[in-house]
Order: structure tokens, then sequence, then C-alpha cells
């Protein structure tokens, strides 16, 4: 047994509303310099949809995560060793600009600048890379936008292969369109596809906390991590010739914050927590079959309050402080104790440490007469707007193909949870329901009282230390121990070339 | 003397050069060794100039190398004349790929808006030195036959007299113009090697072959 802490996250995604303003508080603060105008390390999609670089689920396409080989261990998809050297000259499976975007701004100068003439001077588009005119932008970084272009993009979505024809159809009718919110960071993953991709060895998982970073130095563009990671995670720096990723906002977690994109968070969406783990267990449970990949997963996540976890992780001087931030990790409860958070798409096998409680999507509702009416509310038990599995306006197949490897039965245990919840609660403030039925919810959703009450207060109603567990790293501490904290304040930071004189007062 | 400071100042200084500069840059500045791909802004023209180029050049490189190093060996080798009619044939294939994969990378590099925008000065400069070497060197495989045989008794102990510090250009002296012209080129890119991103073939991760594919590292160790 190797206990390992993780900052791990927990994203709740009936709560996202998509305003992407966790995009733009990390662009703002990591991806506004010269090569990276295209990188969103944050960024929201919407789904069903092809996403940001377009098609970035495609691993026939991409070659990103791992596969289970017919010898039952896991390998690369992208390459194995010698043939990620062969490979170093021209890496087939990279994306290429396009498949992002090109970035572009405006020539705003020339609104003032334009000689007198017959026309309004206009402001062309000017792309970042050559800056040339653009007259044609063809894609952006949330193109399909709340169903933009959804004949293109939402119908492509691969997780809609499971789906039979009847139901694809059904889905584009007006009275059914359905989509949701999909905020995606760097899931530092626990078997992650872009470190054993990296011939370099540049990028590296942090022992004490599970980030998984790129080192600037190390890096020599061999651009194999790009396609390593089935998340498309990691992003090419055009201009510096480096690859550069999430770094999980590390300075501001050291510092006791959560990341920028976390802070930001208008719907409140998101919750970080420290997960123990046992690093001893990961290839194995990277290698079970695609129906068991959840459930091993959690299995992997160890309970930290069992006295016997405790001394495994004190053995491998984990701080005490580090083991009481994950006994009130958000994160454990949503994973773990509730199991209503699920991993994105764990059949890439790269054990991702973020984990989705998926969207409850409202009732599937037509007009009838002018009126709003819920179909087939007179057959059911279940009143008017409520969600109920059987009426889930998303098949549940999609849901299963996102964040189960197509365990419909995995997915259907944590929506029949949820809506035990919200009967409970409604029952309990609107009174609209039998105490049977609210039974018989709760009964189908494998929980009780005490445990619903935990889930809403958690959902609902938290506060910003119980949302933001953050662990007390101290390295603005410990880092005293070799040099001065001090010493290079200001005068260095993401991308320098060189090393800068230090400050003389 | 004219010779004694082309065959010999020149290879020294080159080389001496490069590597004080190849490890003042390793040491000082790591950050800016990168290959500098630019295939993540055009791919297309890059793999069929890329491939041919990267796999024609390190053969051909590859067999001037063993030849310097085990001379009696590559003498052997090509003392039978199927041997060296099959090896001229493939050198000089290998040359033909190597030259038409740089002009496609030079073509590329002013063609395409984007792979333009990240060509610096320096990289331009790179370019026209690599396309001139091996342009000429396969003008010299072409109309000087054999060369894989008469580099062995012309080059070669020139290049071992410089190794060994008894510098003699008595084998090389009476080369006609091209080929000496291929031997200061050469020694041109290596004085080039560590100012521009060709600094790359130092750093070719060879060690993917064996390491760990995941990697840990702890900040703790730093500290114990």
């Amino acid at each position: 047994m190797d206990i390992r802490a993780h900052v791990s996250m927990v994203f709740h995604l009936d709560k996202c509303i998509g305003c992407h303003t966790c995009s733009v508080a990390c662009k703002n603060i990591w991806t506004d310099r010269k090569g990276t105008e295209y990188m969103w390390w944050n960024n929201v999609e919407t789904k069903p949809g092809t996403g940001y670089p377009t098609l970035w689920e495609d691993q026939e396409k991409y070659k990103g995560g791992w596969e289970k080989g017919k010898d039952g261990r896991i390998h690369l998809r992208l390459h194995n060793r010698p043939g990620g050297l062969a490979n170093i000259f021209y890496n087939p499976a990279l994306p290429n600009m396009d498949d992002y975007y090109e970035p572009w701004t405006y020539d705003y100068e020339n609104l003032f600048n334009a000689p007198e003439g017959d026309d309004q001077p206009t402001a062309r588009a000017v792309s970042m890379v050559t800056g040339k005119p653009m007259d044609n932008i063809e894609a952006g970084p949330n193109w399909d936008d709340d169903l933009g272009g959804s004949p293109i993009y939402a119908r492509n979505d691969l997780n809609l292969d499971e789906l039979t024809e009847d139901e694809r159809e059904q889905l584009n009718e007006v009275e059914r369109v359905v989509f949701f919110y999909l905020p995606r960071i760097c899931n530092h993953c626990l078997n992650p596809g872009c470190v054993a991709a990296c011939p370099a060895g540049a990028i590296y998982k942090r022992g004490e906390d599970g980030i998984v970073l790129l080192s600037q130095e190390k890096c020599r563009a061999w651009r194999m991590c790009i396609s390593g990671c089935p998340y498309k995670k990691t992003y090419f720096n055009w201009s510096s010739g480096k690859s550069e990723k999430c770094i999980l906002c590390y300075p501001r977690l050291e510092s006791g914050q959560p990341p920028a994109c976390f802070h930001s968070c208008v719907g409140r969406i998101r919750y970080l927590g420290v997960l123990l783990y046992d690093a001893d267990q990961i290839e194995a449970a990277a290698s079970v079959p695609d129906e068991e990949l959840v459930a091993a997963q959690r299995a992997i996540i160890q309970d930290p309050f069992d006295p016997e976890i405790i001394a495994a992780a004190k053995k491998n001087k984990i701080s005490d402080a580090m083991i009481t931030a994950a006994q009130n990790s958000p994160v454990y409860k949503f994973v773990k104790t509730w199991q209503i958070a699920l991993p994105l798409h764990p059949d890439f096998r790269t054990m991702p440490m973020l984990y989705y409680v998926p969207p409850m999507l409202p009732v599937l509702a037509k007009t009838k007469d002018g009126t709003y009416d819920v179909e087939g509310l007179d057959k059911e038990n279940f009143p008017a707007m409520l969600s109920s599995l059987e009426k889930a306006r998303m098949p549940i197949k999609y849901m299963a193909s996102l964040f189960s490897a197509g365990n419909v039965q995995v997915v259907e245990e944590v929506y029949r949870k949820l809506i035990a919840v919200r009967i409970f609660k409604r029952a309990q403030k609107v009174k609209d329901y039998q105490q049977a039925e609210v039974d018989a919810a709760l009964a189908s959703g494998k929980t009780n009282a005490e445990e619903v009450e935990a889930i809403f207060r958690l959902t609902s109603l938290p506060t910003y230390e119980e949302r933001f567990v953050v662990p007390p790293l101290g390295r603005e501490m410990a880092v005293e121990a070799w040099e001065n904290p001090l010493d290079r304040k200001r005068e260095a930071g993401f991308g320098v070339r060189n090393k800068i004189a230090k400050r003389k007062f | 003397m004219f010779d004694n400071a082309l065959f010999i100042g020149f290879p020294y200084a080159a080389v001496a050069i490069a590597i004080a500069v190849t490890i003042y840059r390793f040491w000082f500045d790591p950050y800016s060794v990168s290959s500098q791909s630019s295939q993540f802004l055009e791919n297309r023209k890059l793999f069929f100039g890329s491939v041919p180029w990267h796999y024609g050049v390190i053969i051909v490189l590859l067999g001037h190398i063993t030849a310097l190093m085990f001379p009696g060996v590559w003498g052997l080798f090509t003392a039978n004349q199927t041997r060296l009619y099959i090896l001229e044939v493939i050198g000089l294939s290998l040359a033909l790929m190597a030259t038409v994969g740089l002009v496609l990378l030079f073509y590329r590099r002013m063609a395409d808006a984007r792979a333009h925008a990240v060509t610096s000065e320096l990289d331009w400069l790179l370019l026209a030195v690599l396309l001139l070497q091996v342009g000429l060197g396969f003008w010299v495989a072409y109309y000087y036959r054999w060369g894989s045989d008469w580099y062995l008794h012309t080059a070669v102990p020139w290049l071992i007299s410089l190794l060994k510090f008894q510098p003699n250009t008595a084998s090389v002296a009476a080369l006609p113009f091209w080929v000496k012209f291929h031997f200061i080129n050469g020694f041109t890119i290596i004085l080039l090697l560590p100012f521009t991103r060709l600094v790359h073939v130092l750093v070719y991760p060879i060690s993917y072959l064996w390491r760990e594919h995941q990697v840990v590292i702890w900040n703790r160790s730093r500290m114990n």
C-alpha cells in the first residue's frame, strides 16, 4: 500500500449556467501571452456538441489515452516506445491549429486612422498568428455554444453513437431539444497519458498533491503530449515552441486559495478537496474491463477516517493537516460516500481526478392547446416538472457514454439518488408528495433522509469553506528551507526566457 | 596557408565554439532548447518534407560517421564491387530523398503564412546552409563517383588527424573545389548548431525507450 494525497475536483453540472466566467478568469491569468491566444486551459462546452478542439473525444483520430491490449494490459493508444521515437519527425495524430481555431483580433486602429472616404471605416479581423486579415472566420473556442450550428456540431457528438436512429431524430425536434454545459479543465489524472507519451520526460505529477505539471525547461516540442492526452488539455505554444497546460493554479493553492476558475465560478458548481488513494493499485484499476472502470476508480480512493489508512498515510510523510483536509473533503463525499460524481470518459483509462455530478435535465414537455403540458403526467405518480428517469430528456445511454464507459447501471444509480433528493426536499417544502412516494424514492435511490439532507446541504447551500477545502501545502513556508521566497518577487513569470537579475531594492 | 586556415583553423574554431556555446546554452538557458516544431500550424506539407528529410539525412550522416569511426571495416566492406554499387545506390537515393524533403520544407516556410510567421532569420540561414550542404553532397556523390570509397582515403585521414591533434591536410589539399566546399560547409553547420534550433539533434530523447511511463516528482526530496 502506497497512500498518496491528491487535490481533486467535483463539478456539479446541474448548477452550470454556461457563462464562461471560469474560462475568462483563467485566460486573463495564464494564457494571454503570444502563442497561447488559442488556448483555453478551462473551456465550457455545450453537450451534445463536438467540443474544443473539434471532436476531441474521437480517439480513432487523435489516439489519446490508453487502450486495453490483447495481453490484458493497457498500452498508450498513440505509440509504443520505439514507435514514439520513429514518429518524432511527424506526429500523425497531432491536432492542427484549425482543429481549435486561428486566434484573431480586430484592426481597431483603422477606425481612427482611415483616410476620409465615402464609406465608414471598419475594423477587419486580423490573424494573431500571421497578422494578415482573416475575412472568413470559421471557428472559435465555443463555436457551437448553446447548440449553435447543431446540424453540424451537436449531431456529430460521438456520445450519440450508442443511440438508436429514432432517439437521435427525436433530439432534433424543437420540443425535445435539450442541452447542458460541460466545463473542462485538466483532469490531473492518476494515470496520465500526456506524461507517458512525452519522449523527453518533461511532464510529471507532483507527489505531494498530484498536480500534473509540464517543465518548460525540459520540453523540446516533440508534441506527443498533445496527442497523448485524450481530453486535449495539453496545448502547444506555437510561439515559444513549448507545450503548456493547466497548472491547477498551484501558486494560488500554495497560498491557500482555490484556483481562479473555481474562485470565479458564478454558479458555484465547483468543489475542491483532497482524496487519499493507493498508488500501488493504479495500473490494475486502469486495466479492468470497461463496465468496471468506475467501480475500480472508486475503489482506489481510500477512506481518510480508517485508522489503517491514516497510519499508512503518515508513514508516507503525509502531514496531519493534509489528512484532516482529506476528512473534510467535499470531493470525497460526492465521489466516494454518496457516489454521485463520476469521472469524464473513464474509458480513456487515464483515471481523471475531476468528477462530474451529471445534470438533471427537465422532463420532457410539450405544448398542448397553448399550455405547457408535461407528457404522460396523468399516467405517473410523480407531479409535473420533476425529473423521472424514465422520462429523461437526454437518453441515459448518452450520459453513460460520457461518464461511465457505457455502463448504464452506474449512471442510473446516480440519477435515482439525485431524484430521491429532489422528491424528498419537495415533499418537505411544497408538501405535494405522499410519504409512501418519498419512501419509494429513497429506496430506489438507495439512500436515506440523513444522506439526502447532507447532499442537499452541500449542493445548494455550501459555504466557501465547504466548497473549497484547500489543503495546507505550505510551500511558501517550506520553500524558505532552500531559498528566500522574496528574492525574485515581481521579476519572473511564466514564459520568461532568461533568468532575470535579482532586484536591487 | 589558405588551406591550413580552412582545413585546420576553421574546423577547430567551429568545433570549439560549438562545444562552448552548447554547454553555455544547456547550463544557462535550457528553456531555449527546443525543436521549435511548427507542425501544429501546418502539417500537410510538413509530412512530405520532414519525414524524407530526417530519415534521409540521418542515415547518410550515420554512414559518414561509421566510415570515420571504423575505416578498416568500411574499407573491407567497399572492397567488393557489388557491395560498393549497392552502397552508392542507397546513398544517392537517400541523398535525393533528403534534398527533395528539404526543398519542400524550404518552400513550406515561404509559402505557408503561418509557418512563415514563426521562421526567424537564423532559421532561414540554417535552412540555406543545410540545403547547400545536401545539394553539394548530392552533387559530389553524383559527379565524383565512388565517394563511399575515396572518402576513406581523403577526408577520413584528415578528420582523424584533426581528432588526434596532429593536423595534416595532405590528403584533402588536392581535392576539387566542390568537395572542399562540402567539407567547409559541414563545419559551418557544426558552428551554427548551438546558435540555432538545430541544437535539437543533441536532445533526441533516446531515454524514452527505457524510462518509467509515469514520472512523479516530490518537492520534499529537495529538502532532504
